[in-house]
């Protein structure tokens, strides 16, 4: 196990690497000249020498793979630039927004749970009756709907028409962050609802559960004290991995509900076109991605007793 | 079983008749759109601006006195075409990754492959919004965004098929009898690895079309004056108290069209789907 943990996180290296320098390129490419940029996003006018010496002081006129080399250099210092905008640094800001976006992407995983884990089973159980027919119909709907619509419909609804929940921002309490968890919660409770549904029809397939049923054990005790048991390790697996998407999708939520994390700190970013936010948004983001992933990816070797006690190298 | 497993095949074809039909709808409607339109969708007409849906305007009127329901269609445009645009690139360049890193293996592979799994750390919608950002929007560059992030799944998927494949025998006999190796690629493998990669992209469609759509949305799509469902969502925004329809009726149109993609990619897998494919070929 501990040889296949440090053969795990030794291959997140390259991944690490490619990461910086895709992102790197990617805002080396597209972008015409940086001081451009920054003169039109804060508004000052300036000479051509003074664009020259601002170029030199940044290592603008380097070649390009030297200029990656220092970037990543301080970027592994925890420097990754100043907002083109507020002029602070980049990733302080993006560390304080984070919690807010942690507890939005934990409260809806919490709620993709608690709708997806019991309707999946019960859609199993049930399977090619009414209830199953239904709820697959429901996710169906969900999967189809765009988070944005999804969000504007809620707060159409339950802020404008009811009442009940503040429109936007994170300042309401509890309240406000119902409405972006739902949004996230149905997208993804949609999608996962089938998979914990598979899993379990699966499971029920097997054999063994056709020799508890000829043995006389109650259906319930079948379901509950062994397929449950055993399908729950493909179903946490999907979650984790269901991550990377519900990563993405908080930027649009989050700008519409004015939810104050780094989805919507780099929105807000794009229309100022503050590259440094932009890129340090894309290279964190992805560096969470990838090490939910390996946690996933361990958790269940360490959870799998096939595979922790059967082939230590697999 | 035998019985149950013909009709089930059965039924799978007549479902994949139905949403053919419908998708073909759909799909005839984005190309005709310019004819459909009741009302030209960029005329402006600020007197009749905000209307709700009545008999003159079936879906109302926007903020600038323009029909909903002609810039509705007009969008299914955009929208459609683009995300089926990025299928295409998607499966085709993705495929074409797939094939040559299965086939060949060794260096080019390996290093393929590691390219692919930089793509993959990235959470698919949040490089996207990046690179939309930085290629300064616009439909085509959102495309491009998505299909960036995209391709490494279709090459992925295409790479494993084509391994499994490889060594079959008949394609060893191909090679013994001095088949070619572009000849032994277009007439052995595409044709058995076609069905999958396909199930595959059909699937996408769907997701593809709400991706593209939520990129205009934040305004890294289609610019205004464009119809296209995410921008005109967007627009429609401030105005959610007073005129929903604004939203509703692009939002009802993204649904839809989603909803009628999925059906499909979802009756075309289950139609490919070995099992009742077997069955019917012996009848």
């Amino acid at each position: 196990m501990k040889r296949y943990i440090l053969k795990r996180v030794l291959q997140l290296v390259p991944i690490l690497f490619g990461i910086t320098l895709l992102s790197f390129i990617l805002m080396n490419v597209g972008t015409a000249d940086v001081i451009d940029v920054m003169e039109s996003s804060t508004g000052s006018a300036l000479t051509e020498e003074e664009k020259q010496e601002m170029r030199e002081e940044l290592g603008l006129d380097r070649p390009l793979p030297e200029q990656y080399g220092r970037w990543l250099l301080r970027a592994l210092q925890g420097d990754m630039g100043e907002s083109f905008v507020s002029g602070r640094p980049v990733f302080p800001e993006f560390v304080s927004k984070l919690p807010a976006t942690i507890s939005l992407t934990v409260s809806s995983v919490l709620v993709t749970i608690l709708i997806s884990v019991p309707l999946g089973i019960l859609s199993a159980v049930r399977q090619n009756h009414f209830t199953d027919y239904l709820i697959r119909f429901l996710s169906f709907i969900g999967n189809s709907l765009p988070n944005f619509f999804v969000s504007l419909l809620l707060i159409y609804f339950f802020s404008l028409k009811l009442g009940l929940f503040p429109v936007m921002g994170s300042s309401g309490g509890w309240k406000s962050i119902v409405l972006p968890t739902l949004t996230l919660a149905i997208a993804m409770a949609s999608k996962y609802t089938r998979q914990v549904r598979a899993a379990v029809l699966e499971e029920l397939k097997k054999d063994y559960v056709t020799g508890a049923r000829a043995r006389g054990v109650r259906e319930r005790k079948i379901l509950f004290g062994s397929v449950l048991k055993t399908s729950m390790l493909t179903i946490i697996t999907l979650l984790a991995l269901s991550v990377g998407s519900l990563l993405g999708g908080t930027a649009i939520v989050e700008s519409i509900f004015m939810w104050d994390g780094v989805g919507k700190m780099a929105v807000d970013a794009i229309a100022m076109r503050d590259y440094p936010v932009i890129q340090a948004y894309v290279i964190w983001m992805a560096v969470i991605y990838v090490v939910i992933n390996l946690a996933t990816d361990l958790i269940y070797h360490y959870l799998d007793p096939r595979i922790r006690l059967g082939q230590e190298e697999a | 079983m035998a019985g149950r497993k013909r009709k089930a095949g059965r039924a799978a074809g007549y479902k994949l008749l139905i949403f053919g039909i419908l998708t073909l709808c759909v799909i005839l409607i984005a190309v005709f759109a310019p004819y459909l339109t009741p009302y030209d969708p960029y005329a402006q007409d600020l007197s009749n601006a905000l209307q709700p849906p009545g008999p003159d305007h079936l879906l109302g009127t926007d903020r600038y006195g323009r029909d909903m329901l002609s810039r509705v269609i007009m969008g299914s445009r955009t929208t459609i075409f683009s995300a089926l645009l990025l299928v295409a690139i998607i499966t085709l360049a993705g495929g074409a990754v797939g094939i040559v890193c299965g086939y060949y293996g060794g260096k080019l592979d390996s290093f393929l492959m590691r390219v692919s799994d930089v793509f993959l750390a990235f959470p698919g919608m949040v490089f996207a919004i990046a690179a939309a950002s930085v290629l300064n929007g616009g439909v085509l560059n959102a495309v491009i965004a998505l299909a960036c992030i995209s391709w490494p799944r279709y090459a992925r998927i295409t790479r494993s098929q084509v391994l499994a494949v490889k060594d079959a025998p008949y394609i060893m006999a191909a090679r013994l009898s001095g088949s070619g190796t572009w000849k032994i690629i277009r007439k052995h493998i595409i044709p058995n690895i076609a069905g999958q990669v396909i199930v595959t992209a059909v699937l996408d469609i769907g997701t593809m079309i709400m991706e593209i759509s939520g990129l205009s949305f934040l305004g890294l799509g289609a610019a205004p004056p464009t119809a296209e469902w995410g921008s005109m969502m967007s627009n429609g925004r401030s105005m959610l108290q007073t005129a929903p329809w604004v939203i509703l009726s692009p939002g009802c149109a993204i649904f839809l069209t989603v909803m009628v993609f999925n059906l499909t990619g979802d009756t075309v897998r289950d139609f490919l789907d070995p099992r009742y494919r077997g069955k019917r070929r012996r009848e």
